[in-house]
């Protein structure tokens, strides 16, 4: 059975939105301290996959554990706590709140932090994604690149274990993406589980040790990088939906 | 890089505070019961301003139905002191059953978002003036007086209430600034800006917005039991009325929503009008909501936030700023 090597496992994980099936019987092991990638064409259903293993949508079946634990029964809040972060494919701000205090939330909350090490942490999220500038800034005044940022700052701040990325690279400049990329890449050299849904695949390419495509709610390919962009059904997948 | 939340204006002010609080407490041994019951009016106004700040401007709560606990509060006094509880003891009694009654609540409206939970908070406070309206035990639709307080001189009577109505206000006041301030008013800003995002670092959503729920009606409540104990009469449709709401919205938008200081600049506001036209009769609400949303229209943060964005002055800090800490060349 799953020993902690595993950092995070789902077992058969379906979801239905009204007719819609969304996913179908999703089975997947992510081993600690390694970075997959997730790929699919348009509505596959990658975000909702997300969703599902942070708790922000419950599942209709199956489960998720976390370092063989078992969260299933848990929401989302619950399983940030236990060391679940995840950026937002559409940034959500905290509009009202400065910059900092988004950060400073995540930290006493998600990151269980409290007094000067909660701030500390929050400075040192901050500067780590190069938004220490902004930290006095309103965050509904934020353009989508800083907004994209503050996403991924405040997931760090949570302390997370495993951190979930959905298309955090998408609409960034080419040097904005290499920065990014370069930022990921220490993070999982410092030993964070990554799981990274992305449509600029060159981008992902430069991390993910293994490549996970998804296709009408279900895995059609999941192995090393290259031999999934080259496999035939994941090429179809991409022409059916002209991406 | 350093993390400032008191400045010295804002040390300065809270001493200004404390020491305002000490006049306000020596006013009835120079001024009659007049001035007396108006400020007790002035300090439930204050009060009920900043219930609702922290319920709609922090948390995003926008209830319009806390006269609920204005009614739980002042009827409490009445069933209370029936049962032989002297009466400013009841008054604060009265206070803590309306927060009791607040839990059972919030499990029935907290499954309402936005304007439904908006409707459902009024459904409630309807339901409960229905209630007391068809209680004759507690004096039905006519309403009842308040008996327990007459074993006090009028005179003296007034200085207790006032006194009862300032320490009550002081430490509601004090427990919104600390709630506030504390890791728990991060979380509720940020269920007020977005739930789900709130929930995705780890707010624990319910609980926050429950604390806070709490603390408003424990307000309310007090603030419907120290206008009984100041009016020592009361009818459901007047205690249990909307109009409580209507003046919450307008102090607490014309002072500046979500400030911890503007809702009492409104409470001030409210207060001197109400004593200028309080006669006037409907024309006086009219008013009140003329002037509201003029004063939006042209500072749409309220006075406060005006002031704020002017003058960059904050008096009870409750926020975080960040200063780059100034290098000390003669340490190196
Ligand atoms: N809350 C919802 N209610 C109804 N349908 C939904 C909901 N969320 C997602 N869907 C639908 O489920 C399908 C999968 O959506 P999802 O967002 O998971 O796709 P995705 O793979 O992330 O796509 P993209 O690459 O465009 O982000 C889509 O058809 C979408 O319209
Ligand atoms: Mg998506």
């Amino acid at each position: 059975m799953p020993s902690d090597s595993q950092a995070l496992t789902a077992r058969g994980l379906s979801k239905r939105f009204g007719a819609l099936r969304v996913l179908d019987d999703i089975t997947l092991d992510v081993v600690g301290t390694s970075a997959v990638g997730i790929v699919g064409p348009n509505g596959a259903g990658k975000t909702t996959l997300l969703d599902l293993l942070a708790g922000a949508t419950p599942a209709d079946s199956g489960s998720v554990s976390l370092s063989g634990r078992d969260v299933s029964g848990l929401g989302a809040a619950a399983r940030c706590r236990l060391g679940i972060g995840r950026t937002h494919q559409v940034p959500r701000p905290f509009g009202g709140m400065t910059v900092f205090e988004n950060i400073l939330v995540a930290a006493t909350m998600g990151g269980r932090l409290r007094g000067s090490s909660a701030n500390d942490n929050s400075l040192r999220a901050l500067d780590a994604t190069g938004m220490l500038e902004l930290g006095n800034r309103r965050a509904d005044t934020l353009g989508l690149l800083d907004r994209k940022r503050l996403e991924l700052a405040r997931a760090l701040a949570t302390g997370p274990s495993v951190l979930l990325l959905d298309e955090i690279a998408a609409g960034l400049t080419e040097p904005e993406t290499d920065e990014l990329v370069e930022h990921i890449k220490q993070l999982h050299a410092a030993g964070l589980t990554i799981i990274w849904i992305e449509h600029v695949v060159h981008a992902l390419l430069r991390v993910a040790e293994r490549l996970i495509c998804l296709a009408s709610g279900t895995i059609i390919a999941d192995g090393g990088p290259q031999a999934v962009m080259n496999d035939p059904a994941v090429v179809d997948a991409y022409l059916g939906s002209a991406v | 890089m350093s993390v400032q939340r008191w400045t010295r204006v804002s040390l300065l002010f809270s001493g200004a505070t404390a020491g305002i609080v000490v006049i306000l407490a020596l006013v009835p041994f120079w001024f009659g019961p007049n001035t007396t019951e108006k400020l007790t009016e002035l300090f439930v106004l204050i009060i009920l301003a900043a219930m609702w700040n922290a319920l709609a401007g922090y948390a995003g709560l926008v209830s319009i139905g806390q006269q609920a606990f204005i009614g739980i509060g002042a009827y409490a006094v009445i069933v209370f002191t029936d049962h032989g509880i002297n009466g400013y003891v009841a008054v604060v009694l009265a206070a803590l059953f309306s927060g009791l009654i607040s839990l059972p609540i919030s499990l029935l409206v907290f499954r309402l978002r936005g304007g439904q939970f908006a409707i459902g908070t009024w459904v409630v406070a309807e339901i409960f003036r229905l209630l007391v309206t068809n209680d004759q035990s507690i004096g039905g639709g006519t309403g009842r007086s308040l008996d327990a307080l007459n074993i006090y001189a009028p005179a003296d009577r007034q200085a207790y209430t006032y006194w009862v109505a300032l320490a009550l206000m002081t430490a509601l006041m004090l427990a919104s600034f600390v709630l506030l301030r504390s890791r728990l008013g991060g979380a509720l800003q940020a269920i007020r800006d977005d739930e789900r995002a709130a929930e995705s670092v780890g707010v624990p959503v319910a609980r926050a917005k429950r604390i806070v729920f709490l603390l408003a009606a424990v307000g309310c409540g007090a603030a419907g039991a120290i206008t009984m104990a100041n009016t020592l009469t009361v009818t459901p449709d007047s205690i249990f009325g909307i109009q409580w709401t209507a003046y919450m919205i307008f102090m607490v938008l014309l002072g500046g929503l979500g400030t911890f200081e503007g809702p009492v600049l409104g409470a001030l506001v409210l207060f001197g009008v109400q004593q200028e036209f309080q006669g006037s009769g409907s024309w006086y609400l009219v008013g009140l909501g003329a002037v509201a949303i003029a004063v939006t229209l042209v500072f749409p943060r309220g006075l406060w936030g005006a002031l704020v964005d002017r003058f960059n002055i904050r008096l009870m800090p409750v926020g975080h700023t960040l200063r780059t800490l100034v290098s000390r060349r003669s340490e190196s």
